[in-house]
């Protein structure tokens, strides 16, 4: 029962985290719509002039908007479905009677805690270099030729890197999510005589739908802008083979310094975002009444 | 009861889960045993498993460099600096929707998550520019600024889900019992929130410490962190692996530590409370 007291207090408490989150929202896209009308170029000052929705059709029809839209598209989907394809089983092993499981627990869940320009660099030099990486090593005793990771399968080589990062994340929660199964059920459905697979099928996997949906909307909002790993590896080449929309954005921002076109282009991230972002809010909001 | 488990399927399971564990920890371990290795060893092909000269001299020379304690320097006060003040910040605000929740507090959370999603190439630009103008660019009070900015929506939610757990009844038994705010805040609730604070805390400062995008945008030197330190090791010149992975394990090895405490916690953080 708050009285009118509690209730002023409440809004007190509560309007600093509101202001402060309003206007790191508002300014900064607003000065991006704003900014994504003109012609602005940091190494042309003083040119600045109104030019409508030039920056937008200039965006759109470039090239090197189309290569980055599907480089980014394919990168989100591979990872997702690696990481999900290789989470469930994970989990469902890890669900398991273990000797030990809290150590496996810890070297699966590890690589998520490392930044990303140790794991992007790790990986480039460690493993994946032509010569002296351990992968090459590892083909020559196979008797293979060695693959050029970031020459031959680039765009391969960062979702290789990026799901390593991301697999312990979707096995976490998948985990998380089978381990609040109702153990009666699945005992129930063994007494019955269904088979392991049916009771995967017609138990857990229905169980797992709801958390397989928030991974992939979470990774999807997280995955969209992948820029580390893609900024310490390729820079987004060879050619643009392995540029995304928020590498092309930088590269348009702070390499040629075009102020207006990168707005523009951060104004398509920001709707293909909020796309994934309206899904997202949905399901958090069902849970939150429940 | 639990399921009876044979014996065979627990030694199948447990063998099998060893060994993709090690599978994926592997790439760290070998950056471990890399750091350990000359720069000779660290590169030669067939490569040493464990049967190598072992030497602590790239320890060495990354701690001689006095630009790695400067940037690990940068990288504690950044993370604990924008950690600390979010808290502040989301502290009052999560508990007076949790305890005085609204009509609109739903709407209100669901807003503040909705900030989260923005990318944040979408608004790169102004902040650059921003930033350029008012003389932030590349010292630590902006960077702090952008991450606890960043990381408030994350903050709110989960100290938000936290006070949601603390039963009602005993707020209004102090009440009851004449406690005014403050007291209630102090002696009731603070004690009861320790778990979720620390969790939030501990989850926070491993995000803020491994933030790659604005540490590598807005700064260049001055105020670098270990991020954007580790990164100017892709430049060609020259292959530095073992004091990379030197540098590197020393990057990660604090929070690969608060990491693994704050595993349970990592999934209600960033999946706003969606699973539990």
């Amino acid at each position: 029962m708050a009285t009118q007291q509690t209730q002023l207090l409440a809004r007190t408490l509560l309007s600093p985290a509101v202001a402060l989150l309003f206007i790191w929202m508002i300014v900064p896209l607003a000065l991006t719509i704003y900014f994504s009308t003109l012609h602005y170029n940091l190494l042309d000052p003083g040119s600045e002039g109104f030019v409508g929705l030039d920056n937008f059709r200039y965006f759109l029809t470039d090239p090197a908007f189309l290569a980055s839209l599907q480089n980014t598209l394919v990168l989100v989907g591979s990872v997702l479905a690696i990481t999900i394809l290789l989470g469930v089983p994970l989990a469902l092993l890890l669900d398991q009677q273990v000797v030990g499981l809290s150590i496996v627990r810890l070297m699966v869940i590890a690589p998520f805690f490392v930044m990303p320009t140790v794991s992007a660099l790790v990986w480039k030099n460690l493993l994946m270099h032509p010569v002296s990486g351990l992968f090459a090593w590892i083909a020559k005793l196979f008797g293979l030729t060695p693959i050029d990771w970031f020459n031959d399968v680039p765009l391969f080589s960062v979702i290789l890197i990026i799901s390593w990062q991301w697999l312990p994340f979707a096995t976490l929660i998948l985990l998380t999510a089978l381990q609040s199964l109702d153990e009666e059920q699945k005992e129930a459905a063994e007494m019955d005589g269904a088979s392991a697979l049916s009771t995967f099928i017609y138990i857990t996997l229905p169980h797992l739908a709801r958390p397989i949906t928030v991974v992939i909307l979470i990774e999807t909002i997280f995955l969209l802008t992948v820029f580390a790993e893609i900024f310490v590896t390729t820079g987004g080449g060879p050619g643009l083979q392995t540029t995304n929309i928020a590498f092309l954005i930088y590269s348009q921002a702070l390499i040629q310094y075009d102020v207006g076109s990168a707005s523009a282009g951060g104004l398509v991230a920001v709707v293909l975002a909020n796309i994934v972002a309206f899904f997202l809010v949905r399901i958090v909001g069902r849970n939150l009444e429940a | 009861m639990a399921r009876m488990v044979t014996t065979r399927r627990k030694v199948i399971s447990t063998v099998a889960a060893w060994l993709v564990g090690f599978v994926i920890f592997f790439p760290i371990l070998w950056m471990v045993l890399a750091s350990f290795k000359t720069e000779l060893e660290a590169f030669a092909i067939p490569p040493s498993f464990l049967f190598f000269h072992w030497t602590t001299e790239n320890y060495v020379t990354v701690q001689e460099r006095s630009d790695y304690f400067h940037h690990a320097l940068n990288s504690i006060i950044i993370a604990g600096g924008s950690t600390l003040i979010a808290m502040l910040i989301a502290i009052p605000a999560a508990w007076s929707m949790a305890f005085s929740p609204t009509k609109r507090t739903k709407d209100i959370l669901l807003w503040m998550l909705s900030t989260k999603m923005m990318p944040p190439v979408g608004v790169l630009v102004p902040i650059y520019l921003i930033f350029r103008t008012v003389g932030l660019l590349d010292t630590r009070t902006g960077l702090i600024f952008i991450l606890c900015l960043g990381n408030l929506p994350i903050v709110i939610w989960m100290l938000f889900t936290y006070f949601k757990e603390i039963p009602k009844d005993i707020l209004e038994a102090a009440r009851m019992d004449g406690a005014t705010i403050g007291r209630e805040l102090i002696y009731v609730l603070t004690p009861m929130a320790i778990p979720g604070l620390a969790s939030t805390l501990l989850l926070n400062l491993i995000l803020a410490w491994n933030e790659a995008f604005w540490t590598l945008n807005l700064s260049t030197l001055e105020a670098a962190p270990l991020t954007v330190f580790i990164a100017s090791y892709s430049s060609p010149e020259g292959l530095f692996w073992a004091k990379l992975s030197a540098a590197s394990t020393l990057a990660i090895a604090p929070i690969l530590v608060l990491g693994w405490f704050s595993q349970r916690q990592l999934v209600r953080g960033l999946t706003f409370g969606a699973v539990k």
